[in-house]
């Protein structure tokens, strides 16, 4: 690719930072979610499909894929500047999360011509909704034990089984799907396939699960006798354990060619400070007890370390030893960092720790106590922390399978 | 909000050839061996290394060039230290380097002049400043100097004075007229007795108590008065930075060292590494250590700076130290019986971390300065 000058980014800066300024949407009256697991009512998810469609077609998103297929044909440096800005300027989520991320990448990776015409576009518009159907009600973290059979049968594979904790299962329109062609594989692994399966064929139905904040945001996904034709087949009968690594790749960013954006915005830090001042426990603000100010120090030595160990990340000298550790470890610092940051803005508020949206008298309405629980949303989805610290263990330290 | 400034993280060209050099320079001077045979060594370190620690310009790096040294900062003593302690390496290494800085900072034109170029060509030196209250706060000073006859006698105790037996000078830290102030000794104008070694549970230093009792130091042996405090705030975040990259690289090798255990002991018929018992916790201690290093890097490249200087330098040393210490610990009982005894390493590792984490502040305190800072 060639250069871009220097002019020409700072134009793209300038153009992009004024568009967000005047597009970004004003605070509905609904609860917005921060991230693309929390889209729980119709009302969200329009004004979240709304929202993509209008920067997509801005030229903001999947500014670096290629034209033909939708993208803007621009380089990658410039779709950062625009997901910059976006995020400057307070943007919402982007909601077609696994179209973006994975489904998109992977098929203009991997997919033929067809398949690119027929999904990219979509995609980036948000008029398809992607979903990914890889964990089962029996098999979760031991993904690769999957059970929901596909059978080939003329031109169609014929499904049945069950996937859960679907992410968006009621809108999608299409899933990446995870399931067992070959029962009889020597290694677990080897009996998997990996779809592009349309939700709109007979015999698909999704359910919808109750988060444990009481909202919902994910479905059961049942399977019986559904066809879905041969040609939605990723990557070959029996290697469908390596095209789902793959996916995991672009989510871990370790593999680029995401569309851009972001599909989870992490609340302000500096929010708990001031709650801190705000909030009163035992008598005095929750500022000024020690225990507190030692605690709150503490995370805010770890949210900076965060943000400095991806900087170190890119100085190749202070990553020699373990190449892998960085990147490997930033899911599990970043998910138990939100998780203990808003446990101790709970613990924060006294008594008052007690409440829950809705409640009057609550600080902030509660967002403390919601959040909390909708944290463990990024210390179970995508690897609960358990396993990333196997993950870590074997790959970076180099320790035995457990 | 001083949490959401921008953080920092700049490495540079020097930094980068001075952590290759030092990687292997003190992988080649200090294996394990060398470590116990040095602890048994009154002395504690092997002079002809440290001359050739000289020689390689070491001590000189931050001291400018008109004194003798490569006018660089403390930024690129960082790696140097950071592999010194990854080979729990001992000698003067640390605290001449802070006694230069002392002068840099807070000494008069001559003292620089003469002393600098003595340190830059292998002389040591070190400091004097904790107590015997313990206070971790180094304006808080009792040894004082008073004048008669325009000599100055000092009356207190100085306690963990490193590497005094080497220092031909020790820079100490007094109270004049109600006010703090350092003077500069001569190590061999102490009466014989001042020096008492201390014993501490880092075997691999050498740290002494200093009875100042009668002592009578002339004028001249002052360090400019009016940059006391100023001095004395530079040495304390100087020590936290040297002392974090210490911990660092002994985190590291520490966690090497267990990994390896992991990886080679079975018991129940599987590599004992297979246990997440044993794994997880020491999955924690490696995250934890990666942390520290991000943090200590950036208090390298911040250091001096107003404010941000501090938050780092003190975030540098309380997740270092701690990084250390828990990993240390965890070394010792994911060891076993072995752990127990003397001849495995985890207990050199968990003692180092000990003088990391409880010389100049640990944890807590540094958390209560930074909430000062930041909140
Ligand atoms: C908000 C949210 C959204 C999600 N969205 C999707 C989605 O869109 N598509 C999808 O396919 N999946 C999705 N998931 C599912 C998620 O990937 C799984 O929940 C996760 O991988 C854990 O699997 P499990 O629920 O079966 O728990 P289990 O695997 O049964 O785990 C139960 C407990 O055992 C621990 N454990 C399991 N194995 C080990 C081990 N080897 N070592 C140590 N501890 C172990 C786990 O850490 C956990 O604490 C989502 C989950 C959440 C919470």
């Amino acid at each position: 690719m060639s250069e871009i000058s220097q002019k020409e980014l700072d134009g793209f800066r300038a153009d992009a930072r004024a568009w967000f300024s005047e597009n970004v949407p004003a605070k509905p009256e609904f609860m917005m979610p921060l991230t693309f697991m929390e889209v729980g009512t119709d009302q969200q998810f329009d004004f979240l499909r709304g929202w993509q469609k209008k920067v997509y077609e801005a030229g903001y998103l999947g500014a670096a894929w290629p034209k033909k297929y939708g993208g803007g044909g621009l380089a990658q440096a410039l779709q950062d500047i625009a997901t910059q800005e976006m995020y400057r300027a307070g943007g919402p989520i982007m909601l077609n999360a696994i179209g973006l991320n994975w489904a998109g990448p992977l098929i203009l990776d991997m997919g033929t011509d067809e398949q690119r015409n027929q999904y990219i576009k979509g995609i980036l518009s948000a008029e398809d909704i992607w979903c990914q159907g890889f964990s089962e009600p029996d098999h979760g973290s031991d993904l690769g034990a999957a059970q929901t059979r596909a059978v080939r049968d003329g031109d169609d594979y014929v499904i049945n089984g069950s996937k859960i904790w679907t992410t968006q299962g009621n809108y999608a329109k299409y899933m990446i799907l995870l399931a067992r062609t070959n029962p009889d594989a020597q290694r677990k692994y080897d009996g998997l396939s990996f779809f592009l399966a349309p939700m709109t064929v007979p015999g698909v139905d999704t359910v919808p699960i109750r988060k444990l904040t009481g909202e919902y945001g994910f479905t059961q996904t049942f399977f019986t006798d559904a066809r879905i034709p041969a040609t939605t087949l990723m990557g070959g009968e029996g290697k469908g354990w390596q095209v789902a690594m793959r996916t995991l790749e672009y989510e871990r960013g370790a593999r680029g060619g995401q569309a851009g954006g972001y599909v989870m915005v992490y609340p302000d830090v500096s929010k708990v400070v001031d709650l801190a001042k705000r909030a009163m426990r035992n008598g005095r603000p929750a500022f000024d007890d020690p225990a507190i100010r030692e605690r709150l120090v503490k995370l805010l030595t770890t949210y900076r370390g965060l943000k400095l160990n991806s900087t170190r990340a890119l100085i190749a000298p202070l990553v020699r030893d373990r190449p892998l550790s960085l990147p490997l470890s930033a899911k599990l610092v970043r998910s138990e960092f939100y998780r203990e940051i808003n446990q101790l803005a709970m613990a924060m508020q006294g008594p008052h720790g007690a409440y829950y949206v809705g409640e009057p008298e609550a600080y902030d309405d509660a967002i403390w106590q919601r959040s909390y629980l909708n944290s463990f949303s990024a210390t179970i989805g995508g690897g609960t922390s358990q396993i990333q610290h196997n993950i870590i263990g074997e790959h970076v330290l180099g320790l035995p399978k457990s | 909000m001083t949490m959401e400034m921008e953080v920092t993280l700049a490495f540079s060209e020097e930094q980068a050839e001075l952590l290759e050099v030092a990687q292997s320079f003190c992988r080649d001077k200090s294996p394990i061996p060398t470590v116990r045979r040095l602890i048994e060594d009154e002395l504690g370190y092997d002079p002809g290394v440290w001359a050739e620690m000289a020689r390689l310009g070491w001590l000189g790096i931050a001291v400018p060039e008109e004194f003798g040294g490569s006018g660089l900062s403390l930024a690129e003593v960082v790696p140097v230290v950071e592999q010194m302690g990854r080979r729990l390496m001992g000698g003067p290494f640390v605290s001449t380097t802070l006694a230069a800085q002392a002068l840099l900072v807070g000494g008069a034109e001559v003292q620089k002049s003469v002393i600098l170029p003595g340190i830059c060509a292998g002389k040591a030196a070190t400091l004097a400043l904790t107590e015997p209250h313990g206070d971790w706060d180094l304006a808080h000073i009792e040894t004082s100097a008073t004048e008669t006859d325009g000599k100055f006698k000092l009356t207190g105790v100085k306690i963990f004075v490193v590497d005094a037996m080497s220092a031909e000078w020790i820079i100490v830290s007094v109270m004049k007229n109600g006010e703090p102030a350092l003077i500069i000794i001569d190590r061999a104008s102490l009466p014989e007795n001042a020096l008492r070694r201390e014993v501490v549970a880092d075997e691999t230093r050498r740290s002494f108590r200093l009875q100042l009792d009668g002592l009578i130091v002339a004028a001249d042996a002052f360090l400019d008065t009016a940059r006391a405090r100023e001095t004395l705030t530079h040495l304390d975040l100087a020590t936290s930075l040297l002392l974090s990259a210490e911990a660092c690289g002994g985190a590291a090798s520490c966690i090497d060292y267990t990994v390896e255990y992991l990886n080679t002991r079975k018991q129940f018929g599987k590599l004992i590494g297979s246990y997440q018992s044993l794994k997880h916790p020491i999955v924690d201690a490696h995250v934890a250590y990666e942390l520290a290093r991000s943090h200590l890097y950036s208090a390298a490249s911040v250091f001096g700076r107003q404010g941000e200087g501090e938050i780092a330098a003190r975030m540098a040393k309380s997740e270092a130290a701690e990084a250390l210490a828990f990993a240390a610990d965890r070394a010792i009982q994911f060891h076993g019986g072995f752990g127990f005894t003397y001849q495995c390493d985890a207990q050199l590792y968990r003692r180092r971390g000990m003088w990391c984490e409880y010389q100049y502040g640990d944890g807590s305190y540094q958390r209560a300065k930074l909430a000062k800072l930041m909140l």
